[in-house]
């Protein structure tokens, strides 16, 4: 299965990623969504910044998958193995932010919901677009 | 210092409806020009150290950024340009030498651009690259001039060594030093899937690539630094630096904060010493000394490799050039005053040197004269900017060229000319660290591939209107170029005529 990897050589920490990332969910262009919002949109992804090394850390679709054994309401679950969130179901409890060892889930603009990484599977973007939109092929889409 | 004498050069437009405080330019801007204010929820902008190298112009997702010249002037002055003036005050400052990077950019005339080419119409048909074949291939090096017979008629030709390029353009020297790691991969890479070379410069070549040994071209400059046996049997040619069109008749120097641990096992120096390449080589104040160079370094490769002798183009050039050929040479490079530098000094970079245009034409017309342009393949440098200025060179003489700031340029430079600085926001003229990771060699490589092959695809092109089919029928074939608005004595030194002639 395809999926997101980030090669920390590459990587820049120019957080361009989380802002494609949270535009892209948000239905709206970039200036959109970040200027003329009433709340800016959470990025599902996140670039861990050091001083020497940096990469962009989103949901690893992992093989425990702790968060979907964890959903106490049944709003997480894996359709064709990517780890997906129905919004009406969630509840708001945050078990799957609690439970993820790679952190990658997040509560979404309003503070009610989680949101997380589909693969761009649910928007209209095609291709993910943290790869699409990373300046300097760091982050890729890929069978591995 | 509180006054301050140097006006920004160029002021930083943001467009306030676009600018989404991403952060991005603050990011990326080594020069600490952008800054998010938190106090007042804003980017803003120190345009002192803005040097107009559209980093965060071309990473801005939003397009809100503009880089304009800064439209503070000094009272207008027909004598003292406003450069001229900033330059005095920088060194009222400094009290030295002024440094710059890249080209001559000043306003002396471009040949090129008053040369226009030949097409064929009705007697002698054009030819359509895409049905018919089309030869670039290109031989470098000694051309045999006898053929002998022995009594069963089979014929033997005097072997000598050359080098073949699928393309007749090469990557030019541009040390490991002055610019990155990642910057010389994409370079060895590119040149290797191209079928050409590229050129190690005089850093020494780094132990990760002679993998790409034989599409690359070694470097024996005044400084000899990382010259090894190793090192020549590793490239496929040698290169004797004499001079470089950006600083002729200067040497070179890195300084030691660049000297990182990579640069100093390459360049066999202590790591923080400063590389100064001296003006001459210690052992070359004659032709017969040159010759015995080439000929130590034909020996040292067992006369199995072409020896390259570059210079700058200066005013006895075509003197010099003959004396090259008969140096016992294979190739001579010729680099023109337009030619690129990490650093050179700012009077040398401006005012010395000569066009490689007219250089080119009159080492090609030397030569042919005495009879000796067949012992030697002429290498053009300094400036080629496209492909139209390729053919236009190989038209005039040249047997092939070497092109450097267009090929930075494809890895992203935007010739802000500040290379001197270590700064590159676009990780080819630095050696930091998170600043050389910014050039991702994957992407690098294949936008010079992409660059020299459309550039062949345009030479193709060009030869075909002219009904050539290849490029050895373009070489030195004058008759396809004519001049506009050039006097009589610069026609006379192109070899070509006026257009209307």
């Amino acid at each position: 299965m395809k999926k997101v990897y980030v090669n920390e050589d590459w990587c820049l920490a120019c957080h361009l990623c989380e802002y494609y990332c949270a535009a892209a969910n948000s239905g709206k262009d970039l200036i959109k969504a970040f200027k003329y919002s009433d709340k800016k949109p959470v990025p599902r992804i996140k670039v861990e910044e050091g001083s020497e090394v940096n990469f962009a850390v989103q949901c690893r679709h992992c093989e425990g998958k702790p968060c979907v054994k964890g959903c106490i309401a049944g709003a997480l679950s894996i359709v064709d193995g990517v780890v997906v969130c129905d919004e009406n179901k969630c509840v708001g409890c945050y078990t799957c932010v609690l439970s993820c060892p790679f952190g990658c889930i997040v509560i979404d603009e309003e503070g009610h919901r989680i949101q997380k990484c589909d693969l761009c599977t649910k928007n209209h973007n095609g291709e993910p677009a943290c790869v699409q939109g990373c300046p300097n092929k760091a982050i890729v889409f890929e069978e591995r | 210092m509180a006054v301050n004498y140097n006006n920004p050069l160029f002021e930083v437009i943001r467009n306030p409806d676009r600018c989404i405080k991403c952060r991005v330019c603050e990011r990326q801007c080594a020069n600490e020009v952008h800054k998010y204010d938190a106090d007042l929820d804003k980017m803003i902008a120190n345009e002192q150290g803005c040097v107009d190298c559209q980093r965060c112009v071309c990473l801005c997702p939003t397009n809100a950024l503009k880089i304009r010249p800064n439209e503070n002037q000094f009272r207008p002055n027909g004598n003292w340009s406003m450069q001229l003036m900033d330059e005095v005050y920088k060194q009222a400052g400094s009290g030295g030498v002024l440094l710059s990077a890249m080209g001559n950019p000043q306003n002396y005339p471009v040949y090129w651009d008053k040369i226009l080419l030949n097409a064929s119409q009705v007697t002698n048909p054009p030819i359509d690259p895409l049905r018919e074949p089309m030869e670039t291939k290109t031989f470098l090096g000694k051309k045999s001039q006898k053929i002998s017979y022995d009594k069963d008629g089979k014929a033997h030709f005097e072997k000598t060594p050359y080098l073949e390029l699928d393309v007749p353009i090469m990557f030019s020297a541009m040390s490991f030093g002055s610019i990155s790691k990642n910057a010389h991969e994409s370079l060895a890479r590119a040149a290797t899937a191209l079928g050409t070379y590229y050129n190690t410069g005089e850093g020494g070549l780094h132990r990760d690539f002679y993998q790409y040994g034989k599409n690359t071209i070694v470097q024996v400059a005044s400084g000899r630094f990382g010259v090894f046996k190793g090192y020549l049997d590793a490239g496929a040619a040698v290169e004797i630096k004499m001079g470089q069109g950006a600083k002729p008749g200067i040497g070179g120097h890195l300084p030691g904060m660049k000297v990182n641990e990579e640069i100093s096992r390459t360049r066999m120096i202590p790591m923080g010493a400063d590389a100064i390449s001296p003006a001459p080589h210690h052992d070359i104040y004659s032709i017969e000394d040159l010759r015995q160079l080439v000929n130590s370094l034909k020996e040292a490769t067992g006369g199995e490799k072409p020896i390259i002798v570059k210079i700058a183009a200066v005013h006895n050039v075509a003197a010099i050039a003959s004396g090259i050929a008969r140096s016992g040479a294979d190739i001579i490079a010729i680099d023109g005053f337009r030619g690129g530098t990490g650093a050179a000094p700012t009077r040398i970079r401006d005012n010395v040197g000569i066009p490689i245009e007219l250089a080119l034409a009159s080492v090609d017309s030397r030569l042919r004269d005495e009879g000796i342009r067949n012992d030697v393949s002429i290498v053009a440098a300094g400036s080629m900017r496209s492909a139209a200025d390729v053919v236009k060179a190989i038209a005039l003489g040249a047997d092939a060229v070497y092109i450097a700031t267009s090929a930075l340029m494809a890895m992203g430079c935007h010739l802000c000319r500040s290379c001197n600085t270590g700064k590159c926001n676009w990780g080819i003229a630095t050696q930091r660290a998170d600043l050389v990771k910014r050039l991702n060699p994957d992407i690098a490589a294949e936008r010079l591939i992409n660059l020299v092959t459309a550039w062949n695809h345009e030479i193709k092109e060009i030869m075909g209107g002219m009904g050539i089919n290849s490029i050895e029928a373009l070489r030195g074939n004058r008759l396809m170029l004519r001049g506009v608005g050039l006097n009589q004595k610069e026609l006379d030194i192109l070899g070509i005529m006026h257009a209307g002639e």
